[in-house]
């Protein structure tokens, strides 16, 4: 799995109440958890992405409250993948189960910029930004299946039905 | 050598495993509320699941009691209808308090047990010797369907607690001072495990304060093992199956140790947890609202702590001060100790149990500009509302204290 694509570059401890304030969690209504994106910190932050754009952050990326909606905003933003120092416990979860790419690279955001074009090879476990080459820790092959499938609800039904 | 966790989370799988391990295990017991429900419900409908499995389930009504909006009312009624659909085994509906502390009230947690909510404050629950997960809402789905959990097997990290207790000191304060050393990141991924005879003299109810704080520092759960105080506290719920966990001594990644002997109040300042500082360099701050409850602190003994305080003035003038029990057990509870009476008294508003102002949705939203001191656990930006607004944490009786002055205030000003 190769992603390619232009870098936002975020701090420490962005929490899940950044990625999608909490007033906007009653509804179902999916494109508004788009448009409120990483509003917390960007209020314009949805209108200046483009489809396949990685994230980039610090330590504890997505800690906080357990909401999927946090991943589910990035995802249907046209994020391709989060590249982050380390994440939250439950949105590392989240962003499995919901076939959301997400590389743990200790010390990246030294690395690269809020603009950079950047690459990330799951397969060959290297990230490569214009000024650095750092390696990745390979996934279990189970992990790579639920990414692949695009999450949890479409492993669960081959895993029944398959 | 194998820590608690290894040890629970072996004897539900049938061979032993160790940390770092990607593991399948079966789960004994799964919940969720109003708020993350919606999920839970959408994604077993894509599952194509039609019933949840033998796995015990619990809703809870929680997150926005009584609903406050259109839209919140609307899809908790969705949550509702779908979990009589599905079979969710148990449904505590509004008003009954929040999941976190009911599920324990109501006998529902045992020693030794794997569990997993789909809310964040999950490990609070291992306060009593289980292992206790807050995962999202496929997780939770997945659990219902399939009875399990994937998970990596986290390490444990011990922190020591000894000293003496000093005056106006509490749990919250001993948290929030670990949180500022240790950092909102310093236990991320790993299960901490809390000992020393601070945390044995400590009752449960603290207890539960520190596990569920413990999640500020990114831990996936907490852990304390079993000893007179938690037997007896679930004997009184009804619960006498009791599986002991102990870890090995040397089972541990890492290990702290705090003596809180000459520690004093301890505030945590805006926007992050871990922005922590002693209660002499904060003040004076004035406060628009104080909150105080939340799965935190939102227990019996916190409102004894704030009573105490309340009892001898009243609120200042134009402060919002709201105070939410975290349990109908434990409103009925401070209503006969006379609790309540205090509060009104003094110029509280007393809340319908649940979390409250806590997510910054309803029942003290925070306006641009507004400062608040909050017994919660969380003082991100825009958390009780306005992205402008700040919001300091401290313990239950801090916050008492400073109702009563408009500003931070050092509870020991008001302890006899
Ligand atoms: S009280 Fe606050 S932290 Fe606790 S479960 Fe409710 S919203 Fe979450």
């Amino acid at each position: 799995m190769i992603v390619k694509g232009r870098v936002w570059k975020f701090g420490d401890n962005i929490s899940t109440d950044i990625i999608i304030p909490g007033k906007y969690l009653r509804t179902l209504n999916y494109s508004l958890w788009v448009k409120h994106l990483m509003e917390g910190l960007d209020p314009a932050f949805s209108s200046k992405i483009r489809k396949g754009d990685i994230i980039v952050a610090g330590k504890n990326f997505g800690c906080g409250s357990s909401r999927e909606q946090a991943v589910l905003a990035i995802k249907l933003a046209g994020i391709s993948a989060v590249v982050a120092e380390s994440f939250g416990w439950i949105f590392f979860r989240n962003a499995i189960n919901n076939g959301l790419l997400v590389v743990e690279c200790p010390n990246i955001v030294k690395y690269v910029e809020t603009g950079d074009i950047m690459e990330i090879n799951v397969i060959e476990g290297y990230v490569k930004t214009p000024r650095k080459i750092l390696s990745i820790k390979p996934y279990p092959k189970f992990i790579m299946d639920i990414i692949s499938l695009g999450g949890l609800t479409e492993y669960y039904r081959r895993k029944k039905h398959g | 050598m194998s820590s608690a966790i290894e040890k629970i989370i072996s004897d539900h799988i049938g061979r032993k495993v160790h940390a770092g391990e990607f593991v399948e295990t079966p789960i004994d017991l799964i919940y969720f509320h109003d708020g993350t429900g919606i999920l839970v419900f959408k994604h077993l409908e894509e599952m194509l699941v039609k019933k949840v499995g033998d796995v015990e389930s619990i809703v809870f009504f929680d997150h926005s009691v009584p609903p406050h909006s259109i839209e919140a009312s609307t899809l908790q009624k969705y949550v509702l209808e779908s979990s009589r659909k599905f079979g969710i085994s148990k449904i505590y509906f509004m008003g009954e308090g929040i999941g976190h502390q009911v599920i324990h009230e109501e006998g529902h947690v045992k020693p030794g047990q794997i569990i997993i909510g789909a809310d964040s404050h999950t490990p609070t629950l291992g306060a009593l010797g289980v292992l206790a997960l807050g995962v999202g809402a496929l997780d939770a789905a997945y659990g219902l369907a399939a009875g399990k959990l994937w998970l990596k097997v986290p390490e444990t990290l011990l922190i020591t607690v000894e000293g003496r207790i000093p005056k106006g000191v509490y749990a919250k304060d001993i948290i929030l001072h670990i949180i500022g050393s240790l950092r909102a990141y310093g236990a991320l991924g790993k299960v901490v495990e809390f000992s020393g005879s601070v945390t044995e003299r400590l009752n449960v109810d603290s207890r539960f304060t520190l596990c569920n704080m413990s999640v500020e520092m990114g831990a996936a759960s907490c852990f304390q093992k079993i000893d007179e105080k938690t037997i007896n506290y679930l004997k009184n719920f009804g619960v006498c199956d009791l599986r002991k966990h102990f870890s090995d001594k040397d089972s541990y990644v890492e290990e702290y140790f705090f003596d809180i002997s000459s520690l004093e109040p301890q505030v945590s300042c805006p926007h992050s947890v871990d922005n922590v500082k002693s209660i002499s360099e904060v003040e004076g701050t004035p406060v628009d609202q104080i909150f105080i409850g939340s799965c935190t602190n939102g227990r019996l003994e916190d409102l004894v702590e704030v009573a105490k305080i309340l009892k001898n003035g009243k609120v200042k003038p134009y402060v919002k001060l709201i105070i939410v029990p975290a349990s109908k057990r434990i409103l009925m509870k401070a209503m006969s100790l006379g609790l309540i009476e205090i509060f009104l008294k003094a110029g509280a508003m007393v809340g319908v149990p649940g979390c409250g102002p806590c997510l910054g949705m309803h029942t003290g939203v925070l306006g641009d500009d507004e400062v608040a001191i909050s017994t919660s656990s969380r003082n991100f930006i825009g958390r009780m509302g306005s992205r402008k607004a700040k919001i300091y944490l401290a313990s239950p009786a801090t916050a008492a204290a400073s109702a009563l002055t408009g500003e931070i205030t050092d509870p020991r000003r008001f302890l006899k």
